[in-house]
């Protein structure tokens, strides 16, 4: 008799965890199969176009993000996505101080550059404490320094054409280089800086060494880290998929993530 | 008998002398309760809450932790954290540790595997985990939420629905006649007859503090969310006391509505479900005739 029972416990508990299942799964599945079809994706993404556009109605084009003081510096600042870039290129750049390291200039401009880690130190520099927001939810608040990105395309001299700027990157995560882009609005806005060091100090590797994007007014996954390039475009069709950066184009994160 | 009207205007009671009074045992008295703009509001707000509650679980799900002040993330203290040891799930609040293994923390899906994530996948929308979805449909019912609440508001203020309705009265401020309202409530003894065609002070005290407090309170903690704001109206930081704190109260204030609605329910069961929910379809309402009547 004891050797009936445990299997049809087992059975009874089998039975109803299919029939739990088939309760659930037709449902769970038709809520899914609303949230993959295209014209919700469709309707959801007004909601990306209305936040840009009506954050772009409202805030001034050079509408400071907060700065804070050193007291308010978060203790440890998390690093998120690439920790360390694969490949023995970067490792022998991180090796020699990124002495060798060029960011390229190109696209819509007059005159493509090729900057060095030095080029880009003996320009006029700004400081800023600013406030990372990762787009998971959690802030850290460190001080950026580096060189603003309108001086740089000034000195390239950027074209009428131009709408876009493109940011080429040396992490690769899974299949492709990681790539960001953004508006002019957001290139030219005086806290958009190229930043080289955080908290007074040469940027980790974690964090983006030697030279990252901050975008103050966005969201984290537009900072790119590990910055090789910087390019004009006239628009964003030709870059990856066409959504204008690495997320954007494999699952779907807003191009404007200014919320 | 049907009277046309709004609920908190004083009609003459139905007496046994009105001439309709012999018809009032066959058909109860109904009155207009909802008008149109409170009825397609109440309904497209139930699923757009639905929606941004569960869809905001997804992001929660993203970084189960909270914090209070400008910053915060994983090297510092959370005041409530989700998480999951190699074999549990566990809520922290403060120190306390609550073991919440097979809804929080540590589950089994729909396809019966376990799962790590802070809210299980029937309570998240989409079911399985994507931030990037989650983020899509809950800024897109944000816009919903704040236009509908917005217009609903103005309606409210301006249409005399405020007035009418929801206006407490000075007599109603009175502590015994709050504390009376409490007791009939725990009793469960609903009002009858003419008076069930007015709102309690507790009702008037609840919705306004959903229409005018709470609601607002989740659009703007969670406008403090977006860098971009934090650009555009820095006072939105110094009001909520930082980004991390916002989210906190975002959370609080999310879980506040569902307790609204979890009462909300209750008293339309207890109160009569077919009668309440008729009424907030096509707006008529019919009084329940007085206990000794």
């Amino acid at each position: 008799m004891s050797g009936l029972i445990l299997p049809r416990r087992q059975l009874i508990a089998r039975a109803g965890g299919l029939v739990a299942a088939a309760g659930t799964l037709p449902l769970l599945a038709g809520c899914d199969a609303i949230n993959e079809a295209p014209l919700t994706r469709k309707i959801l993404s007004m909601g990306e176009e209305m936040n840009r556009a009506s954050q772009r109605a409202l805030i001034d084009r050079d509408a400071l993000a907060r700065e804070f003081s050193r007291a308010d510096l978060s203790p440890v600042f998390r690093s998120n996505g690439t920790k360390l870039p694969a490949g023995d290129a970067y490792a022998r750049h991180a090796a020699t101080g990124f002495a060798d390291w060029r960011v390229a200039v190109t696209g819509l401009v007059a005159k493509p550059l090729a900057l060095s880690m030095a080029d880009i130190r003996a320009m006029p520099q700004r400081s800023q404490i600013t406030r990372h927001d990762c787009v998971e939810g959690w802030s850290a608040i460190g001080e950026w320094t580096g060189v603003q990105l309108s001086r740089i395309l000034a000195a390239a001299g950027l074209k009428d054409r131009a709408r876009y700027i493109v940011f080429r990157c040396a992490d690769r995560i899974g299949d492709a280089l990681y790539y960001e882009s953004c508006d002019l609005v957001d290139a030219l806005h005086p806290q958009t800086i190229m930043a080289w060091a955080l908290n007074r100090e040469l940027l980790p590797i974690a964090n983006g060494a030697p030279l990252r994007l901050r975008i103050e007014r966005q969201l984290g996954y537009k900072h790119a880290k590990y910055v090789t390039g910087i390019e004009a475009v006239a628009s964003l069709d030709g870059v990856g998929a066409g959504k204008g950066g690495y997320w954007e184009d494999r699952i779907d994160y807003e191009w404007y993530a200014g919320i | 008998m049907e009277r046309k009207g709004d609920m908190a205007e004083p009609e003459p009671p139905v007496a046994p002398s009105d001439p309709a009074a012999p018809a009032v045992a066959a058909s109860p008295v109904r009155i207009y309760r909802h008008r149109l703009p409170t009825r397609i509001w109440h309904w497209a707000n139930a699923v757009t809450l639905l929606i941004l509650l569960m869809s905001g679980l997804m992001i929660f799900n993203a970084h189960p932790r909270l914090y209070w002040g400008q910053y915060g993330a994983n090297p510092d203290h959370a005041w409530f954290a989700v998480g999951a040891t190699p074999t549990t799930g566990f809520v922290r609040i403060g120190e306390t540790r609550i073991e919440t293994t097979g809804v929080l923390g540590r589950w089994t899906d729909a396809q019966g595997a376990e799962q790590t994530w802070a809210f299980p996948g029937w309570a998240t929308i989409p079911t399985s985990y994507s931030l990037a979805d989650g983020r899509r449909w809950h800024l897109f019912f944000a816009w919903v939420l704040a236009i509908g609440l917005t217009l609903y508001m103005l309606w409210t203020a301006f249409g005399g629905h405020l007035r009418r309705d929801l206006h407490v009265r000075r007599p109603e401020w009175s502590p015994r006649h709050i504390w009376h309202d409490i007791k009939d409530h725990a009793r469960l003894r609903f009002p009858k007859g003419e008076a069930a065609a007015r709102y309690g002070i507790l009702q008037k005290l609840s919705y306004i503090g959903v229409i005018f407090i709470l609601l607002p309170l989740m659009i703007l903690t969670g406008l403090t969310m977006s860098p971009a704001m934090g650009a555009a109206w820095p006072w939105l930081l110094d009001v909520f006391g930082g980004r991390q704190s916002a989210r906190s109260i975002h959370f609080i204030a999310a879980w506040l509505l569902v307790l609204f609605f979890l009462v909300h329910l209750a008293m339309v069961l207890l109160a009569g479900p077919v009668n309440e929910v008729r009424s907030m379809v096509t707006g008529w309402f019919r009084l329940p005739p007085e206990r000794d009547a």
